[in-house]
């Protein structure tokens, strides 16, 4: 296996300004003492690695940090700490303002969420896809004309297309603009944001089929962070699951998803809607996420709305620990692991 | 059982610019005391445009050209304007795809309940704070004191649904419309406001018209499911009876694209070709026809009408199984 990505450590904060407490800190600073602005914990030592030709999904709850991890290791915003290797390459000290130019660019894109809104409402679809290849490729004249009707191609757009706005186009035209536009420069990683959450069915299938034929024919690797674990059982070969800036589970997709290991996991893969009743048995979560603004490092992120949250839970942060080819972040992952479920 | 709800024939066009769309043709469809009816079809199917309706809230582009939705012996599509302001928030109430944009942001969420309360509710002005409070707490809002007085934007999506649910269901209605009321959610508290939803509507006996693109999420959900595309009901069913047995062509289409179907990505199936332009003038009778495998000669002609009384009826001249329509089964919710 050989890796592509390797994410070690990595952590985002940011500072927060206001809030209670703001004016006893201007207080503070102002007699002398040294002020500590309370920072929101977004991606907190999350560490994993994509191999070569290897589809990840990356899932969880709204505003448990999986854009900003997303967008921290495509090089759109800058790491607190840690490392993002990309082959032999560090790219966490390169400032993203200096990466958005350097050779590198190239190797890792992305499709966002909405492509009827990532992609400039006065481009054309041609205009659209050829603008990564001008700026990183220095493509001109008839060399890029040809670049990006062979995309478009693969992509399965047909070329008549390619003058249209996107507000002439629909909402699986405008995924495909967003996929052709991605790939265009060659990436390695592709990191695919919910590419399917503003569609249909049955445009999400033909969507689907499409990106998983364009990864065997360009040997690309995926990050696919969507909270459709349906989908993402479809597609990917190993997830991991978020939960309040942490990685508390992470292995095979079909093992995560038939077997959670981690309390939240299974809330997850218990909530998703089936066709077929055959789910495991009902899980609620009560309450709300624990607040992300500077939390305390020894209480679990998800002590309050576990159903097994213990006292050990309330003075020792689990770790993420190594369960045969798993990784998970519980104190009790033990017993509901399947071998222990089997037993009396 | 008489229907608490009962759509007959509904068509509704919107006049544009480029032409007249004809976004309903000939919508029928009822609801009875504590049912949770689905409406289920993909973007552009007519699902909110029927519940829009109902609720005599259509753009002003829109006009009703034909159909009756009968409550309590009153057409709510021919009904006063000032008749249908008693109904609306009384008898009928809707929950809304978006809480955010639906909530009036000035205004804390306590007063926004209370309003209904007093207007609707028989609910003394002096009263209906604390009687807000109480429907907060009742929808599982922790600290409901507190949360009354904050503004939709100091709360995440889950709590403003919450809020929505509480403001629907405050006059206690017959009957409640949630229109994709979980979609912008994560599915973990998808999960815990459709049990919310469900209980509430248990405890008041009240019907539900539950709208959603997410046919998993309707199949667990609903006692009967209505299928729609490009503004016509294609199929109705029990939902067991449904997945079982689907009859119309593009329900069996979409349930074979549902991502839980299918043990890899190569089983799950396309639907081919795209709904037709509703501002044709020479739409056929059955607007699936065009992208449907079974069509047959038949199906130039008007779609067959249901006899009446039919738990399963299909809008199609050539449905799939051969299995003879079930004689009408009492379902349960």
């Amino acid at each position: 296996m050989t890796v592509l990505l390797d994410v070690a450590e990595v952590s985002k904060l940011y500072p927060i300004a206001g809030g209670p407490g703001a004016w006893l800190r201007l207080k503070r600073r102002l007699s002398g003492g040294v002020e500590k602005l309370p920072k929101v914990h977004a991606v907190d030592d999350v560490s994993f690695v994509i191999a070569k030709g290897e589809t990840v999904g990356l899932v969880g709850e709204s505003g448990c940090g999986k854009s900003t991890l997303v967008r921290a290791l495509t090089r759109l915003i800058d790491v607190s700490d840690g490392s993002v290797r990309l082959g032999e390459r560090q790219l966490a000290l390169k400032p993203a303002r200096v990466f958005a130019r350097d050779r590198d660019r190239r190797r890792i894109q992305m499709v966002f969420q909405d492509a009827g809104e990532s992609i400039n409402p006065r481009f054309t679809a041609f205009a659209a896809i050829a603008d990564p290849l001008r700026r990183l490729r220095k493509l001109r004249g008839k060399a890029l004309k040809e670049r990006v009707t062979t995309v478009a191609a693969q992509c399965g757009l047909p070329l008549a297309l390619l003058s249209r706005f996107p507000h002439q186009l629909s909402g699986g035209q405008r995924a495909r603009v967003g996929i052709a536009r991605a790939i265009a420069v060659q990436p390695d990683l592709l990191v695919l944001d919910e590419p399917t959450a503003a569609l249909d069915v049955s445009v999400q299938v033909v969507i689907l089929q499409l990106l998983d034929r364009l990864k065997n024919e360009l040997g690309m690797s995926y990050l696919f962070v969507s909270h459709d674990l349906s989908v993402v059982r479809l597609l990917c070969d190993r997830v991991l699951v978020m939960y309040l800036g942490k990685i508390v589970e992470s292995g095979a997709a079909h093992d995560v998803f038939d077997h959670p290991l981690h309390p939240y996991t299974q809330a997850l893969v218990a909530a998703v809607p089936r066709l077929h009743e055959d789910g495991p048995a009902r899980l609620r979560l009560s309450g709300e996420p624990r607040s992300p603004i500077d939390p305390d490092p020894n209480v679990c992120r998800f002590y309050g709305r576990c159903p097994h949250g213990a006292d050990i839970c309330k003075t020792t942060m689990p770790a993420l620990r190594t369960l045969g080819l798993r990784q998970v972040a519980c104190h009790f992952a033990e017993q509901f692991l399947p071998s222990a479920k089997a037993a009396p | 059982m008489t229907p608490v709800l009962a759509v007959e024939g509904l068509s509704v066009e919107f006049r544009t610019r480029s032409g007249i769309v004809r976004a309903l043709d000939q919508v029928s469809f009822d609801v009875g005391k504590g049912e949770t009816l689905a409406l289920v079809g993909e973007s552009g199917s007519g699902k909110s445009v029927t519940a829009y309706a109902v609720m005599g809230i259509l753009d002003p582009a829109a006009r009703v050209t034909a159909g009756r939705a009968m409550l309590d012996g009153l057409d709510l599509l021919a009904a006063k304007p000032k008749d249908l302001a008693e109904v609306r928030g009384r008898k009928i109430a809707m929950i809304f795809q978006n809480p955010r944009t639906a909530l009036n942001p000035i205004r804390p969420v306590g007063r926004q309940i209370a309003d209904v309360l007093i207007r609707h509710g028989n609910v003394a002005r002096r009263a209906a704070p604390a009687h807000a409070v109480e429907m907060l707490r009742a929808v599982g809002i922790p600290d409901p004191a507190r949360r009354a007085k904050a503004y939709p934007f100091e709360m995440s999506g889950g709590m403003c649904q919450r809020v929505m649910i509480a403001i629907a269901l405050a006059a206690k209605p017959r009957l409640l419309i949630a229109d994709e009321p979980t979609t912008g959610l994560d599915v973990t508290t998808q999960a815990v406001i459709m049990d919310l939803i469900a209980d509430l509507a248990k405890e008041m006996g009240m019907a539900t018209i539950f709208i959603t693109h997410d046919l998993a999420l309707a199949g667990q959900r609903s006692a009967r499911i209505v299928v729609m595309h490009a503004g016509q009901v294609v199929e109705t069913a029990p939902t067991a009876e449904l997945f079982a047995n689907a009859r119309h062509p593009y329900t069996a289409e979409l349930i074979a694209a549902t991502p839980d179907a299918a043990a890899s990505l190569a089983e799950l199936a396309a639907i081919p070709g795209a709904l037709p332009d509703l501002r044709r003038t020479d739409l056929p009778p059955c607007r699936y026809s065009e992208r449907c495998p079974r069509r047959l000669a038949a199906c130039a002609q008007p779609l067959p009408q249901p006899a009446p009384g039919i738990a399963h009826t299909v809008a199609c001249w050539n449905p799939r199984s051969d299995r003879a329509v079930r004689a009408p089964k009492v379902s349960a919710a």
